[in-house]
């Protein structure tokens, strides 16, 4: 599924939106940097609360498909500059965290 | 393929704005036209070096050399060095400060992932004089 794809499904933000088609190929929640790099794959949509723009230089490095902010975080200036400098997918909810990530687990598993 | 040199400035002190030289290696790697994954571990090992400088060392410098079938990246500071590499190395143990942690750093994994991702690490420290990490990623 793609990146477009998820927004609409879940009626997400979309605060960056360069690479639409980028597919989704799984998921993963977390706010420590360093264990999103150590645990998230390439093609993952990360929730995260964490909101400002080393967040961006993080999904550049792991090459997540989009960052998803939940709990109705909105992101910082400087992260919504670099995300659309840097074309990253930037994406938001007001729902929880736990919600989300099994929302999005949900949307994937029925496009299987 | 001959082996190609690269160098970056690591600044000290802004980790807000940390991971310019990381940025400008991956763009490099791109351009290369390097397998994905090879780009990505590369990436993620120098990012955490880099922040890992910023931190702890007031910055650096990185060196990066791309060779035919492996990518060397050493990054070289002049901080306090590393008094335990054992203990540095353990997930979860971090001497990081507030600020970093409160913007998601510090969580013991820096290093970890360095070596997770890398296919050789070797640290070179003195207390007193800094530390040099190299690591090698196999294309």
């Amino acid at each position: 599924m793609t990146v477009k794809e998820l927004s609409a499904a879940l009626s997400l933000t979309e605060f960056s939106l360069p690479a639409p088609e980028a597919e989704v190929t799984g998921g993963y929640a977390g706010d420590l940097l360093s264990w999103v790099m150590g645990r998230a794959r390439a093609g993952d949509c990360w929730i995260t609360i964490m909101s400002n723009q080393n967040v961006a230089a993080v999904a550049v490095m792991a090459d997540v498909a989009c960052i998803l902010l939940s709990e109705g975080v909105k992101p910082d200036e400087a992260l919504l500059t670099k995300a659309r400098q840097q074309g990253i997918n930037l994406l938001g909810s007001g729902k929880g965290t736990f919600e989300l990530a099994h929302d999005v687990g949900e949307k994937m598993k029925r496009q299987e | 393929m001959e082996t190609i040199k690269l160098n970056y400035p690591v600044e000290g002190g802004d980790l807000i704005g940390a991971g310019e030289a990381s940025s400008k290696m991956k763009m490099a790697l791109k351009k290369l036209d390097l397998p994905p994954e090879t780009i990505r571990r590369a990436s993620i090992c120098m990012y955490e070096g880099e922040i890992n400088m910023v931190i702890h060392a007031n910055g650096g410098r990185a060196e990066v050399e791309i060779a035919m079938d492996h990518i060397i990246i050493r990054m070289i500071d002049t901080g306090p060095g590393i008094p335990d590499v054992a203990q540095a190395m353990e997930e979860g143990f971090s001497t990081a400060g507030e600020i970093a942690r409160d913007l998601g750093f510090g969580a013991g994994m820096g290093l970890p992932n360095m070596r997770r991702y890398s296919d050789e690490m070797d640290i070179q420290t003195t207390v007193g004089m800094g530390t040099t990490v190299t690591m090698k990623i196999n294309i």
